[in-house]
């Protein structure tokens, strides 16, 4: 028992403890909050798009931080995962009708034609690197978009139908389940917070696994140096291919549970911003770092909705925040103070 | 007996300029075999030549009796050719011990599934690849600082760290670029020893570019001479010494 605790607390599994404590004590906070003082509709709101955040956040930081390299076309992946669950939830629903085993079908579905995608797209993203690679993966993130802001897709009697750029569809009873820029429409709302949070744990656990196994080390090897990689026998492409897929898979279960949120979803919603809002909240929690990431998605997501009684301001303060703490975290007067602060911290407990 | 290295013929231009030409070169198992020359001799160009950092433009390169020529870097690493690098080239943001635990790749086989579930499979690897390290690194007496980033070691430490990670690999053939660089009379002694217990515990064959003269006539059982890029004279350390051309050349009156 008390071996296990010390594997825990040990400098290689520390953050990993963090990271699952971290999340689980925030969701014990806001159930036990919601079911006493209650919680204004607003905040509520906001629940499960956050955790949606920190899933593609975490999802990105694969790429960026740990596999090193920059992808701008991560919000393509999440809508390919958020419009599979749509379709799949929809013609589901009257086969399935345990809501929580449909929100499992439709998020797997949606995670594993992300990651289908993925690797498709990987093949020419992944012969690139650097900016190259950073504006590759912008174009594919717009394609996906405008493919989906096209496509007519509705079932009837007659079974499921299709069009492209115009609604040619004339269904005989049945529905649309997508409808170009509109998007998906009457969508049932099947996911929750507590199903947002099971998906952190679960993208937690697959990254932690990942970073502590031999294909984690590859990965993070050929980020830190691909010449010397190779000569050790690490094939860059196949670990940077790894990283580019399981991310992508990740990004889509983000994708799915956000749609399975809301009634209606246009692909609009998946645009260039939301790529880069994503790298935003890596970037500011710190490249390669979880627990960062999941923090400064938090902050960052949350800040700009409580702002909104400011108008106009709001993203004006917003970018201000935005740009001292990056000045801020990247000073090394402020770096040597918060290591002294971390040094004089670890030695107080080494000596209890 | 036959050589585990073989080159032949071996040469490479970069646009008109001939960097390296004619070398042969065999390396017996179990040998240790300086490769010296000035500055600019090409020495390091063979090193990436035989790991395929670079392509030969002419010549063959066996290992084992196996063509290496076809083969990339990767490949190359898989038969069975591990190296180090003039200007160090370590994973700078992993620690020591995933350092030496990423070499092993290879060599330790579990799937992705059982990466996930943590499986007995890859628990049971995870067990033996740490052991491994953990050995690698006691020889190098880096083992107290296993959990250090790589780019917190001293420079001296770095140099070692990259020989670990490199027979890691399980080489037959281990390709040391300049090992002794930077470091102090003492450490360059304790590298000579430790070379040398890895030669015999290993049973590899060992290549290595030096500059640090008592380290190569020590060490080395045989010795080629680049100059200009190619051959100026191979032979035992005492031949070498008293190589009229050798002298001129490079080792100076």
């Amino acid at each position: 028992m008390k071996n296990i605790f010390k594997n825990l607390f040990s400098k290689k599994n520390l953050s990993r403890t963090i990271s699952f404590l971290m999340v689980t004590l925030a969701y014990i906070l806001i159930e036990v909050m919601m079911n006493t003082v209650g919680m204004s509709r607003l905040f509520k709101s906001l629940l499960v798009p956050t955790c949606c955040y920190i899933i593609l956040a975490l999802s990105l930081n694969l790429v960026v931080g740990i596999s090193g390299e920059l992808s701008l076309g991560h919000a393509g992946f999440m809508a390919i995962g958020a419009f599979t669950a749509v379709i799949v939830s929809g013609l589901t629903l009257t086969t399935v009708t345990n809501d929580i085993l449909r929100l499992i079908i439709s998020v797997a579905a949606g995670s594993i034609v992300a990651g289908i995608f993925g690797f498709i797209i990987s093949v020419p993203v992944l012969k690139l690197s650097g900016d190259y690679l950073a504006i590759v993966t912008l174009a594919f993130g717009q394609i996906i978009k405008s493919l989906i802001t096209n496509i007519y897709l509705g079932i009837d009697s007659k079974g499921l139908q299709m069009s492209f750029v115009t609604n040619t569809l004339n269904l005989e009873g049945g529905k649309m389940l997508l409808s170009g820029p509109m998007g998906a429409t009457d969508t049932a709302k099947i996911s929750n917070f507590t199903s947002g949070f099971v998906m952190i744990l679960i993208t937690l656990f697959v990254i932690y696994s990942m970073i502590n196994s031999k294909y984690g080390r590859a990965i993070m090897s050929a980020r830190d140096n691909r010449i010397a990689a190779e000569s050790i026998g690490i094939s860059i492409t196949r670990t940077k291919t790894l990283a580019f897929v399981v991310s992508s898979i990740l990004a889509g279960m983000a994708g799915a549970l956000y749609a399975l949120n809301y009634s209606t979803l246009q692909p609009a919603k998946f645009d260039f911003n939301t790529s880069i809002l994503a790298l935003v909240y890596v970037v500011f929690g710190g490249l390669g770092n979880i627990n960062g990431t999941i923090i400064s998605t938090t902050i960052l997501y949350i800040l700009p909705e409580l702002l909104r009684s400011l108008q106009d301001y709001r993203m004006l303060i917003y970018a201000i925040v935005l740009i001292v703490v990056m000045q801020l975290t990247n000073s090394a007067k402020v770096k040597n103070y918060l290591e002294k602060l971390n040094k004089k911290f670890f030695r107080k407990g080494a000596a209890e | 007996m036959n050589p585990v290295l073989e080159v032949k013929n071996l040469g490479i231009d970069f646009g008109g300029l001939t960097a390296v030409n004619n070398l042969d070169m065999e390396i017996y198992p179990n040998e240790i075999v300086g490769l010296i020359g000035p500055n600019g001799a090409g020495k390091t160009t063979v090193f990436n030549m035989l790991t395929k950092v670079y392509n030969p433009t002419r010549g063959q390169m066996y290992l084992d009796g196996t063509d290496i020529e076809k083969m990339n870097t990767v490949e190359v690493n898989k038969a069975g050719v591990a190296r180090t690098f003039q200007n160090i080239r370590l994973f700078s943001k992993l620690s020591v011990i995933d350092n030496v635990k990423v070499g092993m790749n290879n060599h330790f086989e579990y799937s992705l599934f059982d990466m996930i579930f943590h499986t007995r499979k890859r628990n049971e690897n995870e067990r033996l690849i740490e052991e491994k390290a953990l050995d690698l690194l006691k020889i190098f007496n880096l083992h107290e600082l296993k959990d250090v980033e790589a780019s917190a070691l001293p420079y001296g430490a770095q140099r070692r760290l990259e020989i670990a990670r490199a027979l890691a690999t399980n080489p037959k053939v281990l390709l040391l670029d300049e090992p002794a660089a930077g470091m102090n009379p003492q450490e360059t002694e304790d590298l000579m020893n430790t070379i040398r217990f890895v030669r015999d515990q290993f049973n590899i064959a060992i290549l290595l570019i030096e500059h640090d003269m008592s380290l190569v006539m020590n060490i080395c059982e045989r010795i080629y001479v680049l100059n200009y890029g190619t051959l100026l004279a191979k032979g035992s350390p005492d031949d070498i010494k008293n190589d009229e051309k050798v002298v001129k050349a490079y080792l100076g009156d």
